[in-house]
């Protein structure tokens, strides 16, 4: 059983009161979006160390960046539609190309926001920013990964971008376990099909695995938690262990985890029993965030039925 | 406009603050304040100023509406609705799987000109209808609705140019003026002082309304274009919340949901 944990955006709120503390560079920019961001806490504890540009997301991006190239560490919260898409030439030229090393946090990221409509859904963004060079992706999928991921953001000399949500999530991963850029984490061993999923639809993935067990399956659980770098190693190990791949992303289909792997694999070498699950070239279902995931086939029982179809 | 004509439009104001709060309730979810403080602009806009209807909504002349500051879309869905775009019932769907009625507006639903939620978009895009309208010497007007929080996006200061710079006298921008947005005060989030004379120096033509002043708005609205060949701004008075008092100038209720017994005594204040 999985248990319950914190939203992965409350832990990154948290981290950073912590970082703030020992810190006065720690710098944190909004868009009107303390709220949403859960920054509240840190706005009341350290409000020398939070810049408000208002509803100005590509403002904000430029400032940061200027702050950035000024010594800060500064971490960019806003909702990842806007962050992502609004200020993308921003993100391209004043923080990537630059190389200004400001720490892109987009929150209520994917479907998050789901019955407020495609406007604030985020299922671009790894696309559009894995064509970016000289930024890397972070889309941690539960509370330890989004830990890790701050503490790296932090020292990172380097453009970062990490990718949160705003539901509860599950305890995937121990305090054991080992965290670092770039190198997938294998949740669940299993070597009949491979799940290689991302962010928040590791857990979904995981508990397809256990479906599957039930009946037999065993299925292995890769949590890749970085986009860019890509693990290729842990891709092609599980190519060449199982007998299909199943990538999970809570992402359009285009452009995302699932390609980065097709051309992984292809470029290696390998053909395989291949699906990507994510949101397809459509008119985007409307409701929750579980609604929408769920109608896609992302969630346990979607993504067993999914893994015996291949 | 006769005393008797007002009084209906009053209890129209009532009734569609009463459907608002029961949308945002069936569904929990919603924007509530910012509806409130918009409806009065939409009842006027809608019942009074717009050559708009469901039988002209195809036709070229009809005058547009676009609103900008989109989360406020339940307001504009109870409108719609009471202007026969949809039966009222469509509305218990709002927010629900497969439902077209999401929480900012779509062409999906009958009535609505554009697609919006992201803020900072629709006076672009009105700019370009009043500019098509222009060219082809037709007679329409675009009305757009703007909030005051959402005047940071630079996107909106360029339009303000483009619609000062192509003289279009057939549009009219109002500004849900309630002084809030989500994180508290607009004036201690940013600077949007002093707007009016900005605006001025833009090259728009403004008047500033009390924004729940139906018959001041109404003799306003009609009266575009204020000045010929300038785009026309009305500043409206609002207070985010209008019409339940614990909500009311309460940043708080930006996108919250009123539980059981705070639904009930705003129903219970929601009366002629
Ligand atoms: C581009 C963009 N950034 C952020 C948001 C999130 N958002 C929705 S409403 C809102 C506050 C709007 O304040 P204001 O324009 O004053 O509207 P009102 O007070 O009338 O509700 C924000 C930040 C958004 N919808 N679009
Ligand atoms: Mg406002």
């Amino acid at each position: 059983m999985l248990i319950e944990e914190k939203a992965n955006q409350n832990v990154f709120s948290e981290s950073l009161i912590g970082l703030a503390e020992n810190d006065p560079e720690v710098i944190v920019a909004t868009s009107d979006s303390r709220g949403s961001g859960k920054l509240i806490p840190f706005a009341e504890t350290y409000p020398k160390q939070i810049v408000e540009v208002g509803i100005a997301e590509q403002n904000l991006v430029g400032i940061s960046a200027g702050l950035a190239s000024a010594g800060k560490k500064v971490f960019v919260v806003s909702p990842s539609c806007f962050l992502t898409a609004r200020s993308l030439e921003q993100v391209k030229n004043d923080v990537a190309y630059s190389d200004h090393p400001v720490k892109l946090v987009g929150i209520s990221a994917g479907v998050s926001y789901g019955a407020l409509g495609s406007t604030h859904h985020s299922i671009h963004d790894l696309a559009v920013l894995r064509a970016i060079n000289n930024l890397t992706i972070i889309v941690p999928a539960d509370n330890f990964e989004t830990r890790e991921a701050v503490k790296y953001a932090y020292r990172s000399k380097e453009p970062v971008y990490i990718r949160l949500g705003k539901k509860p999530m599950y305890t995937l991963h121990s305090e054991h376990s080992r965290f670092e850029i770039g190198k997938a984490i294998t949740v669940k061993k299993g070597n009949d099909l491979a799940f290689i999923a991302t962010g928040e639809t590791v857990y979904r993935a995981y508990q397809a695995a256990q479906l599957l067990n039930q009946e037999g399956i065993h299925a292995r659980v890769i949590s890749m938690h970085t986009i860019k770098p890509l693990d290729k190693e842990a891709i092609v190990k599980a190519a060449k262990e199982c007998s299909s791949i199943i990538t999970v992303e809570e992402h359009f289909v285009h452009g995302g985890l699932g390609e980065a792997c097709a051309g992984c694999l292809m470029e290696a070498g390998y053909s395989i029993s291949f699906k990507i699950a994510g949101i397809p070239d459509e008119y985007t279902v409307t409701g929750s965030q579980d609604e929408i995931l769920s109608n896609y086939g992302i969630s346990g029982e979607g993504l067993r039925d999914m893994a015996k179809k291949y | 406009m006769a005393l008797d004509d007002i009084s209906n439009l009053e209890k129209k104001s009532v009734e569609y603050r009463r459907r608002i709060l029961k949308c945002i309730k069936k569904a929990n979810t919603g924007h509530t304040a910012g509806s409130l403080s918009c409806v009065d602009i939409l009842n006027v806009l809608y019942n009074r100023i717009m050559n708009v209807s469901p039988e002209n909504f195809r036709e070229s002349d009809r005058d547009r509406y676009i609103q900008s500051k989109g989360h406020s879309v339940e307001a504009l869905f109870v409108v719609l609705s009471d202007r026969g775009f949809f039966p009222e019932s469509d509305l218990d769907t709002f927010s629900k799987f497969q439902s077209h009625y999401v929480g900012h507006p779509t062409r999906k639903v009958n009535g609505i000109e554009h697609n919006t939620g992201a803020l900072g978009h629709g006076l672009s895009v009105s700019a370009g209808i009043a500019l098509a309208g222009k060219m082809d010497g037709a007679d329409y007007n675009v009305y757009t609705l703007l909030g005051d929080g959402e005047l940071a996006e630079g996107s909106n200061w360029e339009a303000f140019m483009t619609a000062s710079h192509y003289n279009l006298d057939n549009l009219l921008a109002i500004v849900d003026y309630n002084k809030l947005q989500i994180t508290g005060p607009v004036q201690e989030v940013y600077n949007l002082e002093p707007f009016r004379d900005r605006m001025e120096s833009f090259g728009w033509e403004v008047r500033e309304v009390d924004g729940h002043n139906l018959a001041e708005m109404e003799k306003v609205f009609s009266r575009i274009p204020f000045n010929k060949e300038k785009p026309n701004l009305v500043i409206a008075h609002t207070i985010k919340g209008k019409g339940v008092s614990f909500m009311e100038d309460n940043y708080k209720w930006h996108h919250k949901v009123p539980n059981d017994k705070e639904y009930d005594q705003a129903l219970n204040e929601l009366v002629l």
